[in-house]
């Protein structure tokens, strides 16, 4: 057993704007070394020369890094493959006859730009606010000056292992984005760098959250089932309880701007 | 062309502070006039972006991807050299330099290369501030590791994904900047051209990629930090959108183009599965510090399972051949010494092309936790491609286009042939001379960034005046655009047979069998005749699906090809006319008992190419290249 026969119920939407729906097509003799992305390959070649528009669907690295793919596949993101996202996912997992339903993420924060791409922008933007540590270029002391206890810095690396995919979200019931920001606040609070702007960083990104339209955490933890990455739900505890700390510290901060 | 170098004389170890003090500067109030465009957002690109918009530069930058954290850099696994020497074991800036210069096999700059060394450290204090999770010792030190072609340990890293972690923090750094209102960011845009008045560089037209919108934008100054051309072989270990486009447009516009023949094949990628392959993934290079790389001693037991191959039937050719490097010897020589293996005979794995990478006795050593603590990732990425278990078989792997040492030739500026016209990152051609050492990319891309082109940009931008910003309305930007225009049309209306990535793979295998690890004059002047052929038959029987404007994904990759299959040709010219063996450039004619053979009477200079028009030869100029501090000398491993 080398080749698969598959048939693909795939998402066509030619716009942002515009109405969608799915596509049946066929695909033969797909070898089972191929990966997802390369069988959507093989597809668009026999769309392409059969004068059709190819599928898009956003892809870059295909080694699981780089967080640009990003297909709901029969109902699951990455194609609910354990730690693994769709551009390292393998035919090998599929039998011939099997039926792949494929999506772009769904959720409010991402529109769809065209068929399976979306728009993730909203990611970028929760960074922006607060995602990074105040270091300008010059002014760093020696590396081994803040020594980093190695439980803190792998704590940290678990949580900086994010590629910022999105499927968290896209698997969330709510849309939110409770993981991914959560993951990126763990990363920076596990390091004595973070410290600093601890209260600060936590405050700008969850409100920079909400305003991107993510939705509210309920604990369904969908997101850590879905995670490519396998980012642990724990940093989301350690959100809540710096977000707490945080609005008390602000609010305390606050009273006494006032009264000055 | 002209190509100066602008090189501090004297003595290099205070070269590049003595350049420093002598460059003009910009007052703090005025820098907010001057705006910057940076293409690109990888470590090179968006580290300058955040840079210059910390010291108040007016910054636009602009990336094809959907966001700037997605650049390429982020797939470097390894790590980052510095000569911090914290494990005491020798090391220096001079060292480090030294490996460099002679890892690159002479081919290389002495004076970017000792500037290179010498701001390694102050990137690993820089990323440690920004909150890179290096690993640590316990003690809470930093931790480090080897690499090929150096006996000190200095590599810093963040398991195995230290690009991905490097990137992150410039890209947090882009972010904050973005957020400060003090850089435009443009994701999801591609370059198409740059625009050149009276030899300067005034800005670039770009495609929106979602909207097709066509669009112009100035700027006092340009920088290119898009990356390298792997991709002209198809299948590489760059990820599907790198492409050659920024780059070969500004060589098109004056640009001299360096060194374009300077490939590096790295030895430790997953080998070929099937045609259906679209890019082949890298095995780290750190896994040879524990791994050993053999294949059976008889092409009888290649077939055989690893297991049933005994020690005394097998050939650890690296450390016979190479005793003082062993598994660590550089690139270059690892990956052809792993063809040589397979032209034998004894390759393994489907096709015959194939070497073992075992981790049998490090597990033995070490014990399974150890190994899996620092390859963990790596272990698995290999298991979910292969469907095989590194720790119980050892891992199959070839050699695959990884890096191109080649670029748009800088001076000591970094600086084109264009005046305004910047170039940082694998993009230009300055640090690596004909073969990169291990976990350099990294370590250079952050220099141009962070720590030098906020020096040599200022210089340029206090010598022209604020008020000089191009018109996007003008006849320069106008006719550019239009260009880009009509040539996006014309793929578009071919409306022929066949797609564009029938055209890229074919170009690729052309490439791969005959410019790729061997080359000779015969093979070489083959590729350049296929190259044509592939040409004139791409635009004439190209099908480009969709219209200009939409989100148009086969467009963009028509565009990138089209481009590829021009910069090719210059590729084969170069190795043709490069009579001598040297790093990543093997030419058979030229070898002594199996290894590289240089030339430094006839060619140890950087051989730059000028564009002259369409249809027209390219001009070959040379820089020579002299070497004060590091004796020429012929490399060797053993």
């Amino acid at each position: 057993m080398s080749d698969i026969d598959l048939r693909l119920h795939v998402w066509r939407q030619p716009k942002r704007d515009a109405a969608g729906k799915f596509v049946t097509y066929e695909v033969k003799k797909v070898s089972v070394h191929a990966s997802f992305l390369e069988m959507l390959d093989i597809l668009n070649e026999q769309l392409t020369t059969k004068g059709e528009e190819p599928v898009a669907f956003d892809h870059d690295c295909r080694e699981g890094i780089c967080g640009s793919c990003a297909l709901m596949i029969n109902g699951r993101p990455h194609g609910g493959k354990k730690a693994t996202t769709v551009c390292q996912l393998h035919m090998r997992f599929y039998k011939s006859g099997d039926e792949i339903w494929i999506e772009p993420w769904r959720a409010s924060a991402f529109p769809v730009i065209k068929d399976l791409c979306v728009d993730r922008s909203a990611f970028d933007r929760v960074i922006a606010a607060g995602g990074f540590i105040t270091a300008n270029n010059g002014s760093a002391p020696d590396a081994n000056d803040v020594l980093v206890p190695k439980e803190q810095a792998d704590r940290a690396m678990d949580a900086a292992a994010c590629i910022g995919c999105g499927a968290c979200v896209a698997a969330c019931p709510n849309g939110s984005a409770m993981l991914f920001t959560a993951a990126k606040l763990s990363h920076m609070h596990h390091l004595p760098q973070g410290q600093p702007e601890r209260a600060r960083r936590t405050l700008a990104m969850v409100t920079a959250m909400d305003a991107a339209g993510f939705g509210d955490c309920s604990n369904h933890y969908e997101c850590e089932a879905a995670c490519p990455k396998d980012i642990s739900r724990d940093v989301i505890a350690e959100l809540n309880r710096d977000y707490a700390k945080a609005s008390f510290a602000h609010r305390e901060h606050a009273a006494k701007s006032d009264g000055a | 062309m002209k190509l100066e170098s602008r090189s501090p004389t004297g003595p290099i170890a205070e070269a590049w502070s003595r350049a420093k003090f002598e460059m003009k500067l910009v007052n703090p109030a005025n820098k907010r006039k001057y705006k910057v465009i940076v293409v690109g957002s990888g470590l090179a690109g968006g580290s300058a972006a955040a840079t210059l918009a910390e010291l108040g530069y007016d910054v636009a930058c602009f990336c094809f991807q959907d966001s700037p954290r997605r650049a390429h850099s982020i797939a470097a696994q390894g790590g980052i050299n510095a000569a911090k020497n914290y494990q005491n074991d020798g090391d220096s800036v001079y060292r480090l330099f030294y490996d460099t210069v002679k890892g690159g096999d002479f081919r290389s700059r002495e004076s970017n290369v000792h500037r290179l060394a010498e701001v390694s450290v102050d990137i690993i204090d820089q990323c440690a501030a920004m909150g890179v999770p290096f690993a640590r010792e316990y003690g809470g030190t930093l931790a480090n590791r080897s690499f090929g072609g150096a006996q000190v340990s200095r590599t810093f890293y963040a398991r195995g994904q230290t690009g991905q972690q490097l990137l992150l923090g410039v890209y947090a750094a882009l972010e904050r900047q973005i957020g400060a209102g003090k850089v435009k960011m443009f994701p999801r845009t591609e370059l198409l051209d740059v625009v050149v008045e009276d030899g300067r560089a005034k800005g670039i037209v770009v495609r929106d990629l979602v909207t097709g919108a066509i669009t112009s934008h100035s700027a006092h100054a340009v920088i290119l930090a898009t990356g390298g051309y792997g991709n002209a072989f198809f299948l590489s270990t760059n990820a599907k959108g790198c492409n050659v486009t920024a780059t070969y447009r500004a060589y098109k516009k004056g640009a001299g183009f360096a060194n374009p023949c300077f490939t590096q094949i790295h030895p430790t990628c997953i080998p070929v599965s099937g045609d259906y392959q679209s890019k082949l993934t890298l095995m780290s290079e750190s896994l040879r510090n524990d791994g050993r790389v053999w294949v059976p001693k008889n092409a009888t037991d290649a077939a055989k399972r690893p297991g049933d191959i005994a020690d005394d039937a097998r050939d650890y050719y690296l450390e016979r051949k190479y005793p003082a490097f062993g598994n660590l010897s550089p690139r270059d020589i690892a990956s052809r010494a792993a063809k040589e293996q397979c032209d034998d005979g004894r390759g393994v794995g489907p096709g015959g092309r194939g070497v073992y990478l075992d981790f049998r006795d490090a597990i033995k050593r070490d014990g399974k936790d150890k190994i899996a603590e620092k390859y963990g990732n790596l272990f698995e990425m290999y298991e979910r491609i292969t469907g095989e278990d590194p720790y119980k078989l050892p891992m199959r792997i070839y050699p695959a286009v990884h890096y191109t040492m080649g670029g748009l030739w800088v001076d000591y500026h970094l600086q084109t042939t264009i005046q305004g016209l910047f170039c940082l990152g694998e993009a230009n051609f300055s640090d690596h001379g004909a073969n990169r050492l291990g976990a350099s990319a990294l370590m250079q891309g952050l220099a141009d960034g962070y720590f030098i082109i906020s020096y040599t940009l200022g210089n340029y931008l206090a010598g022209i005046d604020a008020k000089s910003l191009g018109e996007t309305t003008g006849a320069a930007f106008k006719t550019s655009e239009t260009e880009v225009k009509g040539k996006l049309d014309k793929l578009l209306g071919i409306r022929g047979k066949r797609s564009v990535d029938s055209f890229h793979k074919e170009l690729g295998h052309a490439m791969w069998e005959d410019c790729g690890m061997a080359r000779s004059k015969e093979s070489l002047e083959r590729a350049i005749g296929k190259i044509q052929t592939l040409r004139e038959e791409f635009w004439k029987d190209v099908t480009v699906q969709g219209t200009t404007d939409s989100f148009n994904q086969s467009l963009e990759k028509a565009g990138r090809v089209a481009d590829f299959l021009e910069f090719s040709e210059l590729l084969c010219k170069d190795a043709l006319v490069r009579e001598e063996s040297c790093g990543g450039h093997f030419r058979v004619e030229h070898q002594m008992e199996g290894e590289a053979k240089r030339d430094d009477a006839n060619f140890c200079h950087a051989a730059v190419w000028e564009y002259t028009g369409e249809g027209n030869a390219p001009t070959r100029h040379t820089e020579p290249l002299v070497f004060e501090n590091v004796k020429l000398a012929t490399r060797s491993y053993k």
